[in-house]
């Protein structure tokens, strides 16, 4: 039973032909519109690998089923950078070295991002910690990714109180 | 307490970096940007056309035969392409069953309808789309002759095994084990369990593979590249230059993906047989079987003290388990050899054979389960003697390795203890335990272990080659699981050519590149980058040859050993103002590049005359709820040597990965098995633990400088496994220090604690 | 994973007709009904996708002070709610301490009422499981069974119930709404979960076709929210489930419980309201020795069913420890890490 789905994915309208409903939003990314950093690391809502963000919240795309999501907004890691520009939380994964091997950072990156506009954690590294606690990373880089998410975080409300200011 | 303490650590150099050397600089990972965009490309990302998705069916029970496979309704599922089973599978050109050199494990590539471990491989389900060949897989719904499973200790077989790990001698003796026991003031006589434990990298295995003609391609997570190159290309009889391998990012290994394993050889059997390419990635569970584990073992320590808390005997026994069809033997006593001074030392291994996947190597393999039993068992000796558990370790200070009476390469290990304490605030300690609450009422304690790893070396080549326009392409088939290959071997490159880093291009993970060894051990860095470094100064030697012998060279008549190179150009090393630049030396010679080769291995003599390890001292805060028994790490203070730090920025983090290994080690992993059917009940992320962010505390892992000169010629040592090692033991050391309830079985469990 | 049928309702209506179809499960969030469907532990023939059901998604305070939160209402928008966290603190302490981030911006309250045990035996479709399975057996009897039930449980099943959510709600009385074949009903949620007898796969009291739309919660409920707490004992600091955990509300008036909410997770195959303690509280003082003895009270049918002899113990520690903190009376904020015994880490030094 062939379901026509659309979603837009980093800005872009994706009209999609499943095959039949089981497809979920990861596997829809990973195998069917080409978008493999979003990284399957348990498939079961286990480990976070697959964190993106779906109307703005952060979710695991291993367990939503895509035709489910029909007309849904996504933005995974490929539609972080803008214009080339690193987002903050990117570039500070970086200067903290808030990862190793790299694969469940697509999903810490996004899971920060969402927890930042969720806006509840602040500058407290145990709430960071908390609301970080989805993401699993077998390398342990934890210390460095908490690291960073509290200096994009101050780096997104400085110039979000600077955007007001030219407001 | 800060929570700011990393933060006030800004990374620095490491000490004695060489005036524009790359090497000691904490620059920033050069695969980042790639990393944090998903550009970077795992196996499992890749999609040739006209892929297909090959799905394992795995066997739920441990022990018995395969009745019976439902082909048809598998088939009969839209878009499922074809089945493979025992009945239909093409043959290979060597038998899984017969190991094939030291690092070859028998493995289960449906030879047979044999079942040897639950999870085993026992069929391949084709389709056009994963979820067809998933469900295909499903629907094949065995039926077994079942025999009855061999779990635990005492399940199954014991025996003397012929080695222990790769190739070490199971047993060994230093000493008078008997007279340094009957002499001892104190004895302590324990024991301690550790759990079979699953290495969870968190990119499962993962296999693309497509044949074009006898010609392979195979994209996959691998951490010995042109040796698993080698081995593929034997199993189905093509030379090895047909085989591509490409591993260029490991979503971490830690040992996994060191070694061949039936999926890989499934994958590409199914590939050939369909003239598709095909792609196969273990669902997590799937991981908890045919991929290797950590064994389990049960470890008998006796240690004989003196009055004053120094060993007369060190006795160190381990049982481990193994297969029923393989020898993977965690060499738990070994960590007892080198790292405590005791007239007597004495280790023993056994083993039993248990209806499980073979274990493997996993990160400090031996080490790290040893070191948890020896480190506890110290701290029980230096509670006996009354004494702090510090200062007990201090007065078994080996000077001179005990195993082999030889002097050490470099041991920092007194720095590490001093400057780790220090940072830590231990002293003041008070030496019994229950001593310490906060306001809220939690009990505190502190504990510490010693951490060593050895630092050993492997083969490997490499490449560079300098060009005119000023850059060097440098080669070797190296493997960045992590750990971060991609910046500290081409840092080391960079030194090798005198050229700043920006100016260095640097492949790697790729089979058709000189043989870069194996990412394991520790040892790649050193290995690899001693590899790269002798590549690039041959390139240099060559280059001041031509500028020597060029009458029209400011550096004619140098000799090749009175140049240096610096910044892409060479100097005259007595006479600066005479210097000139690689490319210019090469546009006068002609020559559109130059090329050097060079080999990475241990100088045997210095392998003979020096013990060579990486030293370590970790220190462990933790609180524990007196009523409800739960424990949390809240501090971890690590102090290490390891000889020249190549990137204190990775370095640190390495250090901290492994400090977390312990971290979980002590408090949360463990497949449990059910005894009845041989499953394990938790294979899978749920149920195994191992740590979120909210369980690790403030750490600090401090790089003690260490000049070691006869380790290598860089000097380097490895940083990868050692930090698990000391943690372990530091962990439940506190945990004692805090509740006074030893626990000998890891991981400690809340259940442990509210006695 | 099975092939199914999916059907997206544009109405309650619809989506129950549709449901009442042998082999029908209603689909919200998925998060634990696909885990459960990829692990093969359940294989429903036709998905109804009541996600965007109009009306569901609505948190309400009505007339009589109560509130009633939409079936599809998410677990993270809810525990964020200013006027149900501040009436119902420990039920927001409950949400904001179970699975993950990620996962409670997906699961929704029906879902969290719905979701199935972390029986190992169960997930496995390879074991023997009354409760997937009638009739085949119990293979956690026997097995590995350290986290089961010692309440409760009977010989066909000793799973327990996973929620951390419905722990403090049993307590409060809330109500369960119920659309169905024969109309709409409400269930008590204290009745809504079964316990296993001999029948433990019927897991609700829910007939074929019905579905949760939406949770009240009585008036009374708000009357516990200066002293109310969720503790929750577990093997990882955070996103793990409870090896036990309590809710403990009180009313206290000059120095005396006038009234308290008590309840268990982790313990029973659904969350347990400890009525008997309750009621042992009543004109207490709020101390130790009291919330010792409702501890103990709480505990008293409790029986090992395999190796978790300690779960009893715990359990008692737990309520006790969870009246303890109630007593001291809700944080202002919501604490660090919910639910934890690592929160009141407050100007805490090692060298003590």
């Amino acid at each position: 039973m062939p379901l026509s789905i659309s979603l837009v994915v980093n800005g872009v309208r994706k009209d999609v032909v499943l095959e039949d409903p089981r497809v979920t939003l990861l596997d829809l990314l990973r195998e069917r519109v080409g978008l493999t950093g979003t990284k399957k690391g348990c498939d079961r809502g286990q480990c976070g690998a697959c964190t993106v963000l779906v109307d703005g919240r952060r979710i695991n795309a291993c367990l939503a089923l895509a035709v489910s999501l029909d007309g849904a907004d996504v933005l995974t890691i490929e539609g972080l950078a803008k214009g080339g520009q690193l987002d903050p939380v990117q570039a500070a994964f970086i200067a903290h070295d808030g990862f190793q091997c790299g694969f469940c950072t697509p999903g810490q990156i996004m899971s920060a991002v969402g927890l930042i506009r969720e806006g509840e954690a602040g500058d407290d590294p145990e709430r960071i910690r908390e609301g970080m606690s989805g993401n699993l990373c077998r390398c342990g880089a934890y210390v460095g990714i908490i690291e960073a998410v509290r200096d994009a975080r101050k780096q997104l409300a400085i110039s979000a109180n600077e955007d007001r200011r030219v407001a | 307490m800060p929570d700011h303490m990393s933060d006030t650590i800004p990374f620095s150099a490491a000490p004695h970096v060489r005036l524009g050397s790359s090497s000691g600089q904490p620059i920033t990972r050069r695969d980042g940007v790639l990393k944090v965009t998903g550009a970077a490309t795992y196996a499992a990302d890749n999609h040739p056309a006209g892929m297909l998705h090959a799905v394992i069916a795995v066997s739920t029970i441990a022990r018995g035969r395969v009745a019976s496979l439902d082909v048809a309704a598998a088939k009969a599922h839209p878009g499922v392409v074809e089945v493979i089973t025992p009945a239909n599978r093409p043959p290979l050109a060597l038998d899984p069953d017969v190991k094939h050199g030291m690092f070859g494990f028998r493995f289960d590539a449906l030879q047979n309808d044999r079942v040897r471990y639950a999870k085993q491989p026992i069929a391949v389900v084709v389709a056009q789309t994963l979820e067809a060949a998933t469900e295909g897989a499903r629907l094949l719904s065995p039926t077994y002759e079942i025999e009855p499973a061999r779990i635990g200790f005492d399940g199954g077989e014991h025996f003397d095994p012929p080695m222990v790990s790769i190739g070490a001698p199971p047993n060994f003796d230093r000493g008078d084990l008997a007279a340094g026991l009957s002499a001892a003031a104190h004895l302590i006589d324990t024991h301690y369990e550790t759990p079979a434990q699953y290495h969870n990298a968190m990119e499962p295995h993962a296999i693309v593979a497509e044949w074009d003609s006898d010609r392979l391609t195979i994209d996959t997570p691998n951490q010995a590249i042109v040796m698993m190159r080698g081995a593929f290309a034997e199993f189905f009889d093509v030379p090895a230059e047909n085989v591509h391998l490409r591993s260029p990012f490991l979503g971490g290994g830690f040992g996994s993906k060191a070694i061949m394993a039936g999926p890989h050889i499934l994958c590409i059997l199914a590939a050939r047989m369909l003239r598709r390419p095909v792609k196969l990635v273990l669902p997590r569970d799937q991981m908890y079987g045919p991929v290797g584990h950590r064994g389990a073992t049960q470890q008998h320590l006796r240690l004989g003290l003196d009055a004053e808390g120094r060993l007369t005997a060190l006795e160190h026994h381990a049982l481990a388990t193994t297969s029923s069809f393989d020898d993977f033997i965690e060499a738990a006593a070994n960590a007892s050899h080198n790292l405590y001074a005791s007239p007597a030392i004495s280790t023993r291994h056994r083993a039993v054979r248990v209806d499980i996947g073979t274990p493997g190597p996993m990160r400090a393999p031996g080490e790290a389960s040893g070191s948890a039993a020896l480190e506890c068992a110290l701290d029980e000796a230096a509670a006996a003697c009354g004494i702090d558990p510090l200062e007990m370790r201090l007065r078994n200070y080996a000077d001179i390795d005990p195993a082999t009476g030889r002097p050490y390469s470099a041991k920092a290990l007194r720095a590490c203890y001093a400057q780790g304490a220090e940072r830590f605030g231990w002293a003041g300690r008070p030496l019994a335990p229950r001593q310490m609450r906060c306001d809220a009422g939690h009990l505190i304690g502190w504990g510490m272990g010693s951490a060593l790893f050895p630092a050993p070396m492997f083969q490997a080549e490499a490449r560079a080659t300098l060009r005119a326009d000023g850059t060097a392409l440098v080669e070797t088939a190296g493997a960045d699981m992590g750990q971060g290959a991609w910046t500290v071997l081409a840092q080391i490159a960079a030194d090798g050519l005198g050229l700043d880093i920006e100016k260095i291009e640097f492949r790697s993970g790729s089979s058709d590149l000189p043989d870069g060894g194996v990412a394991g051990g520790s040892g790649h860095t050193a290995t690899a980058g001693s590899a790269l470094h002798n590549a690039g100064t041959d390139a240099i030697a060559k280059l001041a040859e031509i500028a020597a012998n060029d009458p029209a060279s400011p550096l004619f008549g140098t000799g090749n050993a009175g140049v240096e190179a610096r910044n892409g150009r060479l100097y005259h090393r007595s006479d600066r103002s005479r210097s000139e630049s690689y490319g210019d030396i090469l546009a006068r010679a002609g020559l559109a590049t130059i090329e050097g080769n060079g080999k990475g291995g241990r100088d045997p003599a210095a392998a003979e005359a020096r013990a060579m390890f990486s030293h370590g001292a970790v220190f462990a805060e933790v609180k524990v709820d007196p009523d409800l028994g739960q424990v949390r790490v809240t501090r971890l203070v690590g102090a290490f040597a390891a000889g020249r730090i190549i990137n204190p920025r990775l370095a640190r983090s390495q250090l901290y990965g492994g400090m977390i290994w312990g971290l979980s080690f002590a408090l949360h992993e463990e497949a449990i098995h059910d005894r009845r059917s041989g499953r394990i009940i938790n294979a899978d992320l749920a149920g195994y633990h191992i740590p979120v962010h909210a369980d690790i505390p403030e750490m600090e892992a401090l790089l003690i400088d260490e000049d070691d000169p006869y380790v290598n010629g860089l000097g380097i040592k490895g940083v990868g496994e050692i930090g698990i090692t000391g943690t372990v033991g530091a962990i439940a050391n506190a945990i004692w220090h805090a509740t006074g309830v030893r626990v000998r079985r890891f991981p400690i469990r809340i259940e442990d604690l509210i006695g | 994973m099975n092939l199914f049928d999916y059907v997206r309702p544009a109405s309650v209506a619809e989506a129950v007709a549709a449901g009442s179809q042998p082999g029908a499960a209603y689909l919200a969030a998925g998060t634990n009904l696909l885990d459960l469907m990829k692990g093969g532990a359940l294989r429903p023939g036709r998905l109804v996708d009541v996600t965007r059901l109009p009306g569901l998604d609505r948190i309400e305070t009505l007339a009589d002070g109560g509130m009633r939160i939409g079936a599809m209402v998410r677990n993270a928008d809810l525990a964020r709610d200013p006027a149900f966290a501040a009436a119902y603190p420990a039920v927001a302490e409950a949400l904001l301490s179970g699975a993950s981030p990620q996962l409670r911006n997906a699961a929704t309250v029906g879902g969290n009422l719905m979701q199935h045990t972390r029986c190992a035996y169960f997930h496995d479709a390879a074991s023997a499981c009354n409760r997937r399975d009638p009739g085949a057996g119990c293979d956690a009897r026997g097995g590995e069974n350290r986290n089961h039930a010692v309440l409760g449980w009977s010989d066909a099943c000793i799973a327990t119930h996973p929620s951390d959510f419905c722990v403090p709600l049993v307590a409060l009385d809330a109500v369960v709404e119920i659309e169905g074949p024969d109309g709409r009903r409400d269930v008590a949620l204290e009745d809504f979960h079964r316990l296993p007898g001999t029948t433990p796969e019927r897991e609700t009291v829910l007939r074929a076709g019905e579905l949760i739309t939406a949770l009240r919660l009585p008036p009374e409920a708000g009357g516990f929210r200066t002293h109310a707490r969720y503790l929750k004992l577990r093997e990882r600091t955070s996103f793990a489930f409870a090896i036990v955990s309590a809710a403990a509300m009180l009313r206290i008036e000059g120095g005396t419980i006038q009234s308290a909410r008590l309840a268990l997770g982790g313990v029973a195959a659904k969350p347990w309201r400890a009525k008997a303690a309750e009621e042992l509280l009543i004109g207490a003082a709020p101390t130790v020795e009291s919330f010792a003895t409702a501890a103990e009270a709480a505990l008293t049918e409790a029986m090992p069913s395999g190796d978790n002899a300690y779960k009893i113990e715990l359990a008692k520690r737990v309520l006790k420890c969870a009246l303890l903190l109630a007593a001291d009376g809700t944080p202002r904020r919501m604490p660090a890490l919910p639910a934890s015994v690592f929160n009141f880490d407050t100007g805490c030094h090692s060298h003590a």
